[in-house]
């Protein structure tokens, strides 16, 4: 079983305090990508909490694994995961967007410790990370790189020239997921530009598709095991998602997208997370 | 095999090694001893040269095909891990159908990923606008952490592509087609980043150029001095960026009149890189910047483009003939300036 029923009342538990992490993270910062960066919760608390080999006493250790958030507006739910794995003080997160701050709604890895990609324009993630895997090889190290896209952002053809090199370079230490929450900035993605039959497209360039909840912990450490031991081709996990998930009134809202609250909403908020 | 017009890679062999050549060969000796180096392109392997290096470190080079947003997304990722990555492509794709991640992934981060554009200019004139790359020094040289080098020849090239190995970021290294005369007889010559080369010494005017324009100003120098007892100065201002203003502002005090050579738009290259030192000094001088004025160059063989546009030694006679007939407002009080 990869997930026993322990270790995933524990995850669980980090992953609730994410989320109401994240509502505070909107509160000081005066306004976040809460929507999508509450969509990855699980998916980041599985990789941070169980899956990906870092150490924060030595963070730019040569051999750990890396992971890119290729979706960098994910920031407000990635930054409170580093913090809450000892990466950075987590008081610190109150300077979030503020004159200065190592914290912006795209992360900066030369200012953030423990993060190993500079990202926030979208389609640009999964390039590096195919690099940083052709590095792998070449060095012989073992380490993973882990790359997290948003499905909004697969309309960039960059993103498609990376899956091509990965293919095509067998990079089997790359993992990729998507977090398909199937909500863009004007609306729903089959509504904008749609991206079905989406599964069948990195199916045709050559990677291994798991399909899975994204909110379901049983299913996002199957699919990581079985990521992670992949030896022909390399693995894509479609992460079906709800956007805004955990909050009743943000779920698969996109006025959610990016916004801001005031404290008496920001307790609704916290409020729903708790009863969720 | 000796050279052939018309085919972009069939130079290699040729008796006297071009830019392209030189960078190729440069960088499969200098792999030799430095395991961090690796390789890319964009199924440019053979036309930039690239392909020594591919030959003999098979392990460590990375085509990407056609596809060069994600080739400087993967130089990107690979310096991450602590590689130090050559990617070559040529100038127009390097600088605009890849510039944001360039922009974003390379030089945001500051990772010490080497850039080579090849084709730039309109040293690819035959093959229409769309290769021709006239706007890359503009682009590059705004972009914070990037350095910017435009060697003169295949000697220079080969240094400068060893100097950047000792700079920490990214560097932009401009080159041709593979075609160029050489400049430089010898290495010798104290090359260094950052530091202008004076290729004449001259007192009544002072050319600063780069790339091919320095072998062309060398002979205009030589013409105009036999010619009228003109005395020229010329500059090679090889590094745009971070560029030498003690040599411009030298020659500005010591020639009063300053002609700027590119073969780049006028608009944003070396010219505008020069103006802005000299107009930051205070210090009023005749001044010219020369290239493309603002334009798409026609179509043609690079030699008939530099004697279109006046980028050849006559072309360049004809430019500090004009400007020596120009008067400069005297001011004999700038050093309390």
């Amino acid at each position: 079983m990869p997930c026993t029923p322990e270790e995933k009342q524990r995850l669980q538990k980090i992953a609730r305090d994410l989320r109401l992490t994240i509502i505070d993270v909107m509160a000081w910062s005066g306004g976040a990508h809460v929507g999508g960066s509450l969509s990855i919760v699980e998916l980041l608390t599985a990789l941070y909490f169980k899956y990906l080999n870092v150490d924060p006493e030595q963070p730019w250790w040569e051999d750990r694994d890396r992971f890119v958030l290729s979706k960098g507006h994910g920031a407000a739910g990635f930054i409170p995961v580093l913090a809450k794995r000892g990466f950075i003080p987590e008081e610190e997160l109150k300077t979030f967007n503020h004159f200065g701050s190592p914290f912006a709604m795209h992360p900066d890895s030369n200012k953030i410790v423990g993060c190993d990609a500079s990202t926030g324009s979208l389609g640009h993630g999964l390039s590096m990370a195919v690099g940083m895997g052709l590095g792998a090889r070449y060095l012989k190290k073992e380490f993973k790189t882990v790359c997290l896209l948003g499905d909004g952002e697969c309309c960039e053809g960059s993103v498609w020239e990376a899956a091509m090199a990965l293919s095509n370079f067998k990079l089997t230490n790359v993992i990729t997921i998507v977090d398909r929450n199937r909500l863009m900035i004007d609306g729903f993605t089959e509504d904008v530009m749609a991206l079905e039959p989406f599964a069948d497209k990195w199916r045709s360039f050559g990677l291994e598709l798991i399909e899975i909840d994204g909110h379901d912990f049983d299913q996002i450490c199957e699919a990581l095991d079985k990521a992670w031991n992949a030896k022909e081709k390399p693995v894509i996990i479609l992460a079906n998602t709800v956007k805004g998930k955990g909050v009743d009134f943000m779920e698969n809202n996109v006025v959610w997208h990016y916004a801001s609250a005031d404290s008496e909403l920001c307790e609704k908020a916290k409020a729903s997370i708790l009863n969720s | 095999m000796s050279t052939v017009t018309g085919t972009t890679w069939n130079c290699y062999d040729s008796a006297t090694m071009t830019p392209r050549e030189i960078y190729g060969r440069t960088l499969a000796e200098m792999a030799k001893t430095n395991d961090k180096i690796v390789g890319l392109t964009a199924d440019l392997a053979k036309t930039t040269a690239i392909v020594h290096f591919a030959d003999a470190f098979p392990d460590r080079f990375f085509n990407v095909g056609i596809a060069e947003q994600n080739l400087f997304g993967v130089a990107a990722g690979l310096a991450k891990v602590g590689l130090i990555p050559f990617a070559s492509t040529m100038a127009v794709f390097a600088s605009m159908r890849a510039c944001e991640q360039v922009r974003t992934d390379i030089a945001y981060q500051n990772l010490p990923v080497k850039i080579i554009g090849t084709h730039a200019g309109i040293s690819f004139g035959h093959a229409g606008t769309t290769h021709h790359c006239t706007e890359d020094l503009a682009i590059m040289r705004s972009i914070a952490n990037m350095t910017v080098i435009c060697p003169a020849d295949g000697t220079e090239t080969s240094l400068a592509v060893r100097a950047c190995l000792d700079i920490p970021g990214p560097v932009y290294i401009r080159i041709g087609r593979g075609f160029e005369p050489p400049c430089y007889p010898d290495e010798n010559y104290g090359f260094t980043i950052g530091k202008a080369i004076e290729m004449v010494p001259g007192t009544d005017i002072t050319i600063i150029c780069c790339g091919i324009a320095v072998l062309q100003s060398i002979q205009a120098a030589k013409t105009l001095l036999e010619q009228d007892g003109i005395s020229v100065r010329v500059i090679n201002m090889h590094t745009i960026k971070p560029i030498d203003k003690e040599a411009i502002l030298k020659a500005v005090k010591e020639t009063r009149r300053i002609l700027t050579i590119e073969e780049h738009n006028v608009e944003g290259g070396l010219g505008d890189a020069v103006a802005g030192v000299i107009a930051e000094s205070g210090m009023g001088c005749v001044f010219k910047k020369h290239g493309l004025n603002d334009e798409f160059a026609t179509i043609g063989y690079a030699e008939d483009l530099y004697t279109h546009y006046g980028l050849d030694a006559d072309g360049i006679v004809d430019q500090v003939r004009s400007l020596m007939g120009r008067e400069y407002e005297a001011d004999e009080d700038w050093e309390d300036e």
